[in-house]
């Protein structure tokens, strides 16, 4: 059988799809093909974006467009491979997406504009046959075969492409630094240190579209005059290691990594260098005496990287979504890229849109966007229909804009007037339950704990800021508690060397801006407006809901609750320890938290 | 505090495994973390020996290598148990109640954050984000993703793990 008329069944197995129990769906979709004697060719895909609907499969019958199914447990198999597969027909209710269809998902992708993620999900990862059917590395052969290193430099600044890692500086005007060094080394990094809690975009790009991101790194190898590229990947996404090993592998086979690449003077080398766990990491002088084996603290600047870098040689470091733009922008060339976007933010931005939304994902849309068309239009909402209060973005150097903002462009200097930052693509939603005064502290502790302690500014200073603001969230917090967190704040942010202490204190600074009140709330009233905070908070029993069921009874790890079978429950508040387990438990929401 | 259990020895090290990871991974500038890495591989944990005999194998002083297996969270200098339970503290699991879960587990398994059931089954610890946001509040059981968790199904994932070990 050809391949044309062989069924195509691609398996979303992104780290969302996984968790989801896509290894699973596969696995019985293996076993049922091979039971009904059918022929089908079954392979990976990576990460098609709707975290909230994996299990995801995509059937693509012979000369048609390819379906998208949505929640496919393995439990859903048998009847996807008996109507679809085998009958061609279409399971309606199941579609997610498809096109020239009406699927429940449509509304998710409307205003989406897809370049960074062009492949994912679309292409099995491991196979870069797929990559080459999409048009992979005829833009490194362009820029080989046909641009000087100069001319790929000043494509890339007429795309107005700026650094996708944060701090949004523009990659052009970078790269012709590091180019204009007289160097017989220079070094390619790419930064896969995706650390801040909430994003995922890099993941799923070096899991779904490796090639993508290393065609990027030769583009930029050529550019500069490197001979070396390293990959510095996070441990913790084994996943997008095995690809990107596989990537690689692939790619020298191909000629497109290695000595006199597709023929031309240029080599070009690449090694993954696995992360051992430490945020600051991410800052790209930390980063670098991670890869020379040493414990990743920052140094001064200057010299900058692209004078001074890797093993003292200029290096040019750029973050995984930077290099995945790259092939598309010399595909395309950079008046195309330069044509989406506003006046200073060009192109598109992914995110990894998260927490009380109705759906979550990974999204890429224009710089322009406003946040409330990712929230609203593309994320479907808040969930359970409460109200939209602020979404959280750029992680732990970043900051919550409220509601009222909502309308807010998504581009580097609006966001930065807000307080927060675009930073690497976290958007985390929050609603009414979620105490903004919690959402610092839990910054706070993740900077407190993951600062490297070369500076004492934020060693100690982001400590002090922590403990003020665990005694605010204990009902604890003192007149003038606001102040010192502010003036902390200034000063940690004078005082500190690299990006982790300067803008650790913006989670603090933005949630005091816009949502003062709450802070006082707990100060001077000892409430917690969002009923949150553990220690400001009770659980009480509803008498009209309850049925002595004696469920929360049993449940209770500590023995509070009382009450006899078919009678009114009650819990002894002295001896309660807001673990909430009888609030998860009761089937009657007859909890109450006041 | 007085420890809730025996302490658990790991016996002798066997020594041999990290010459064969000394013998591949060792030599050229940065191969430190590599090699820490991959003797935390063989071994499950850095014992002392190993990091003593890994100075010695790359001329430095066995106060860089600690410097350097204490600086990075990836590295352990305690063994853990068979199965490592990782609850995610991201920022979407933190506003959907990962303390919770984290308390949970502990109460489960008798043992706070960061320690290991006396029977050498589990080892419970908090990670920073494991990346499936949309799946909060999420814990890892070694390799199995667990979502969408409350204080009840926390109490059966352990119990479902229990009776696969036939404890």
């Amino acid at each position: 059988m050809s391949e044309a008329v062989k069924t195509k069944i691609l398996v979303g197995l992104g780290a969302c799809g996984i968790a989801a129990g896509a290894q699973k769906t596969l696995a019985s979709l293996e076993e049922g093909l091979a039971a009904r004697g059918l022929v089908a060719e079954l392979g990976p895909a990576g990460c098609m974006g709707m975290c909230y609907r994996e299990p995801l499969v995509e059937v693509r019958r012979p000369g048609q467009p390819g379906v998208v199914y949505m929640e496919l447990t393995a439990d859903r198999v048998p009847r996807l491979l008996d109507e679809v597969v085998r009958d061609g027909r279409r399971i309606d209710e199941w579609v997610a997406r498809g096109e020239g269809l009406t699927g429940a998902e449509d509304s998710f992708f409307a205003k989406q504009h897809r370049i960074v993620l062009r492949n994912c999900g679309r292409l099995d990862p491991e196979r870069i046959e797929e990559y080459l059917a999409q048009g992979g590395y005829q833009a490194l052969g362009k820029a080989l075969r046909t641009l000087t290193p100069a001319a790929v430099i000043e494509e890339i600044k007429l795309s107005g492409l700026r650094g996708r890692g944060g701090a949004g500086f523009p990659t052009g005007t970078k790269w012709s630094f590091a180019a204009a060094q007289k160097s017989a080394e220079k070094y390619i990094i790419c930064n896969a240190d995706e650390g801040d809690p909430g994003a995922f975009m890099d993941r799923s790009v070096l899991e779904s579209d490796p090639h993508a991101v290393l065609e990027g790194m030769l583009i930029a190898g050529y550019a500069i005059g490197a001979t070396h590229g390293y990959i510095y990947c996070r441990a913790e996404y084994p996943i997008a290691i095995k690809r990107l090993r596989i990537a690689i592998r692939q790619a020298e086979a191909g000629g497109f990594i290695g000595e006199r690449i597709l023929g031309t003077d240029f080599s070009f080398h690449v090694v993954i260098k696995e992360g051992a766990g430490a945020f600051v990491c991410g800052e790209e002088t930390a980063l670098m005496a991670s890869i020379e084996g040493r414990r990743g603290m920052p140094r001064l600047r200057p010299p900058f990287p692209a004078v001074e870098g890797l093993w003292r040689k200029p290096t040019n470091i750029n973050n995984v979504e930077t290099f995945a733009n790259v092939p598309w922008i010399l595909q395309n060339g950079g008046a195309a890229y330069a044509a989406l976007g506003t006046a200073k933010s060009k192109g598109t931005k992914v995110f990894a849109l998260a927490g009380k939304v109705n759906r979550g994902g990974l999204v890429e849309v224009p710089m322009g966007a406003t946040i409330r068309e990712v929230v609203m239009d593309i994320g479907g909402g808040i969930r359970n229909g409460r109200r939209f209060k602020a979404v959280q973005m750029g992680g732990p150097s970043g900051g919550c804009i409220p509601a009222e903002l909502a309308d807010t462009p998504i581009d580097y200097e609006s966001l930065n007037q807000t307080g927060a930052i675009m930073g690497s693509g976290g958007m985390l939603v929050l609603d009414d339950t979620t105490c903004m005064v919690d959402v610092a502290r839990f910054f706070l502790d993740f900077t407190q704990k993951e600062s490297c302690g070369k500076c004492t500014f934020c060693r100690v200073g982001t400590k002090r800021m922590l403990e003020i603001l665990e005694r605010i969230t204990h009902g604890h917090g003192r007149e003038g508690d606001i102040a010192l967190l502010e003036e902390l704040a200034a000063t940690i942010k004078r005082g500190s060397l690299c990006g982790l202490g300067q803008t650790a204190p913006n989670p603090v600074l933005t949630t005091i801006r816009y949502f003062r009140a709450e802070y006082e709330a707990h100060i001077r009233e000892h409430r917690c407006p969002a009923r949150s905070c553990r220690a400001l908070i009770a659980y009480t029993v509803l008498a009209d809901k309850c049925t002595g069921c004696q469920v929360c009874a049993r449940a209770c790890p500590v023995h509070a609750i009382s009450g006899e079978k078919k009678g009114l429950h009650s819990i002894d508040l002295a001896r309660c320890t807001r673990c909430g387990l009888c609030f998860d438990k009761c089937r009657f929401e007859a909890i109450e938290i006041t | 505090m007085e420890p809730a259990c025996q302490e658990w020895s790991p016996g002798p090290v066997d020594l041999d495994r990290l010459d064969r990871v000394l013998a591949e991974h060792a030599g050229g500038g940065g191969s430190l973390i590599p090699v820490l890495q991959h003797a935390q591989d063989a071994y499950g944990y850095l014992p002392r020996v190993v990091i003593e005999r890994i100075a010695r194998a790359l001329g430095v002083s066995p106060a860089q290598v600690f410097g350097v297996a204490t600086f990075y969270a990836q590295f352990r200098l305690k063994p853990v148990g068979k199965h490592v339970i990782r609850v995610c503290h991201g920022t979407a699991c933190h506003v959907a109640g990962a303390e919770k879960i984290s308390e949970a587990f502990s109460r489960e398994l008798c043992v706070p954050d960061g320690e290991t059931t006396p029977d050498r089954l589990f080892t419970l610890e908090s990670v920073a984000c494991v990346g499936c946001c949309s799946l909060a509040p999420v814990a890892m059981v070694g390799g199995e993703t667990f979502g969408r968790l409350d204080g009840p199904r926390v109490g059966k994932v352990v119990k479902d793990f229990r009776k696969r070990e036939g404890a």
